[in-house]
């Protein structure tokens, strides 16, 4: 099966940078996660990926035509529109001949084929993103390129749209889906953490928490401020000459603060 | 918080456009264009001894013909292709005709009989009782299609834009052209409908007189419609919320009905701001629709408005659509090459 793949695009807007030589290959059949925090650049990858307009440099290897299916930030729904006149729109516009089975069957993986008449402007925000993800997969693409479909969504929505993720991976799409939520992208086959516009870290996400340097405990007080981030009622905190922790001790969070303190350290 | 107010209010650019432009647009449209009385009025003077009379006219009178060969049908001939306002029609007795498509022209003309020839017979032509509404109603179809092309397509592509469906459109099978098309032809039939009720309302209710060929009606109005639905898109290429539409819409609209000669005669203007008018398309078009309905002009007297509007329906228009294109057509493989593709806006 086809891989997809960006390389070495960067991406500037006015004089800012927004991607930095970035590097990234995407296989059918796994979720890709994009991760960062807020500017690191994900939505701008994405984008990218989506096959949109921008001002880059760069190789891209992206379906044809017709066959990438996209959730941009702000929504893709068409609020005017019901349910199921924005899946006929879908199907219209892919030149869908048989497409009703499989619209009914994604509405029913997220709950949303009660509400076949409702304006897509009535429905809830978790409910508009898995409307937006039903009609990004409608037309089966090669390519799901998903931005924050699952930001500020309840821990059920976010189940109901990881089930459709994972349903178009199964099927042979490849997925990449940027999140802030760390604990997400650790279900994903592939992780990429964005910091800046440049790749941090990317691989397994078992990989990539294997990678950190030093160690990182629990702690009560931290020691090493600079060097300790609030995690429930106690402290992380990194050592970058500390023994290596056992395994399950460290996880993606973790690996991704100590990613940015690395780069910062490394900036400063 | 009145600090803050000032910091959003002096980055927001088009608002301070529209508090500064705004209030200088009125000033000037108010101290040099708002002017009823007319005091030059383009006149031609035909007939025997054509010369002798045009010299004993007062200065209001702008003898713009003088043909002692003339006769009475060439003098209507000459009002009929805007050539002149008011004609004298030299013999005994002298007749004198007067555009009644120009309501404040013919008025001020009507009030200065008593310094034409004596025993002059005044006829007014084309709209004998001087209504407004037989003025107002052709103008005011190409102010409603403004409204409905500019204001409403607009607000239509930027609402695509803030849902964020534009870019789900954009990695669809759909081509540019589709989108494009699929996105304007509503509008435009929006605006025919409307452009057919009005102008029956305007017949039926209101009186006013057809006089002129339907199909150069047509051609006026298609050709028109490609400049409002231009600028109409052109405005969502640069606007990123409808409220930024809106205002920028204002800022299109307004000028129009001020200096366009639909309220104001464009004649009345100081020459400063009249030259603004003939850079609008609602000039032309207003212009177009009076000799159509009122006059029955033939499609050679209107022949430069029609090719003005083409002209800026051509510009405005692929203009338009090349911007609107730019947002959309996705790049789908290959090489990137700097500068090549532009950033969606934010």
């Amino acid at each position: 099966m086809t891989t997809w793949s960006v390389h070495d695009v960067t991406v500037c807007f006015g004089g800012t940078v927004a991607l930095s030589h970035v590097d990234m290959t995407i296989e059918p059949g796994a979720v890709h996660c994009v991760v960062g925090g807020d500017g690191a650049g994900k939505t701008t990858l994405l984008r990218v990926l989506a096959g949109l307009k921008l001002e880059a440099t760069g190789e891209v290897r992206l379906p044809p035509p017709g066959r990438t299916g996209y959730v941009p930030p702000a929504g893709g729904v068409f609020g005017d529109l019901s349910v199921e006149e924005n899946m006929e729109f879908i199907a219209a516009a892919y030149r869908l001949r048989s497409w009703r089975d499989l619209a009914k069957e994604l509405l029913t993986r997220v709950g949303l084929d009660q509400f076949p008449d409702r304006l897509a402007r009535e429905l809830s925000g978790g409910q508009r993103r898995k409307l937006a993800g039903s009609m990004a997969l409608l037309p089966e693409p090669a390519l799901l390129v998903l931005d924050e479909v699952t930001t500020g969504l309840d821990p059920v929505s976010r189940m109901d749209l990881w089930r459709l993720i994972a349903g178009a991976a199964a099927g042979g799409a490849a997925v990449v889906l940027a999140t802030s939520y760390l604990d997400e992208a650790e279900r994903a086959g592939e992780v990429l953490l964005l910091h800046q516009g440049r790749v941090l870290a990317s691989g397994a996400p078992a990989g990539i928490v294997a990678a950190v340097p030093g160690s990182v405990v629990g702690v009560d007080q931290p020691t090493d401020p600079e060097h300790a981030w609030r995690h429930g009622s106690r402290w992380r905190q990194w050592d970058p000459a500390g023994p290596a922790v056992p395994d399950g001790q460290v996880t993606l969070e973790d690996a991704a603060i100590v990613a940015e303190l690395v780069a910062n350290e490394a900036t400063s | 918080m009145i600090v803050k107010e000032f910091r959003q209010m002096r980055r927001d650019r088009r608002t301070v456009a529209l508090m500064v432009g705004l209030p200088v647009m009125l000033l000037i449209v108010f101290g040099y264009a708002a002017r009823f009385d007319v005091s030059d009025i383009a006149t031609a003077v035909v007939g025997p001894n054509a010369t002798v009379v045009a010299g004993g006219l007062p200065s209001t009178f702008d003898v713009v013909v003088t043909d002692p060969a003339g006769t009475k049908d060439q003098a209507v001939r000459l009002l009929t292709d805007s050539k002149a306002e008011v004609a004298i029609v030299t013999g005994s007795p002298p007749t004198v005709l007067v555009d009644g498509t120009q309501l404040f022209i013919a008025q001020s003309a009507l009030r200065r009989t008593d310094s034409l020839p004596a025993g002059a017979q005044v006829e007014v032509l084309f709209n004998p009782d001087l209504s407004t509404s037989a003025v107002m109603v052709p103008a005011l179809i190409g102010l409603i299609l403004l409204f409905v092309g500019t204001v409403i397509t607009s607000l239509g592509v930027v609402r695509e834009r803030e849902q964020g469906t534009l870019e789900q459109l954009a990695v669809t099978p759909l081509r540019s052209v589709d989108v494009i098309v699929g996105k304007i032809a509503p509008y435009f039939a929006v605006a025919v409908i409307d452009m057919t009720v009005i102008t029956t309302v305007g017949i039926l209710v209101f009186d006013v007189p057809f006089r002129g060929s339907v199909l150069l009606f047509a051609a006026f109005a298609l050709v028109y419609l490609f400049v409002v639905l231009g600028l109409g898109v052109l405005i969502s290429t640069v606007s990123k919320s409808q409220g930024e539409a809106i205002q920028l819409a204002i800022m299109v609209l307004l000028p129009q009905v001020m200096l366009s000669g639909m309220i104001f005669p464009l004649d009345s203007m100081a020459a400063g701001v009249r030259w603004i008018g003939y850079l609008l398309p609602l000039t032309y078009f207003v212009m177009g629709m009076r000799g159509v309905f009122l006059k029955g002009s033939s499609a050679g007297a209107l022949a430069w408005p029609l090719a003005i509007l083409g002209l800026m329906a051509a510009v405005i228009f692929v203009l338009a659509i090349l911007r609107f294109r730019r947002d959309l057509a996705p790049k789908q493989t290959g090489e990137i090459e700097p500068g090549e593709l532009e950033p969606l806006p934010a």
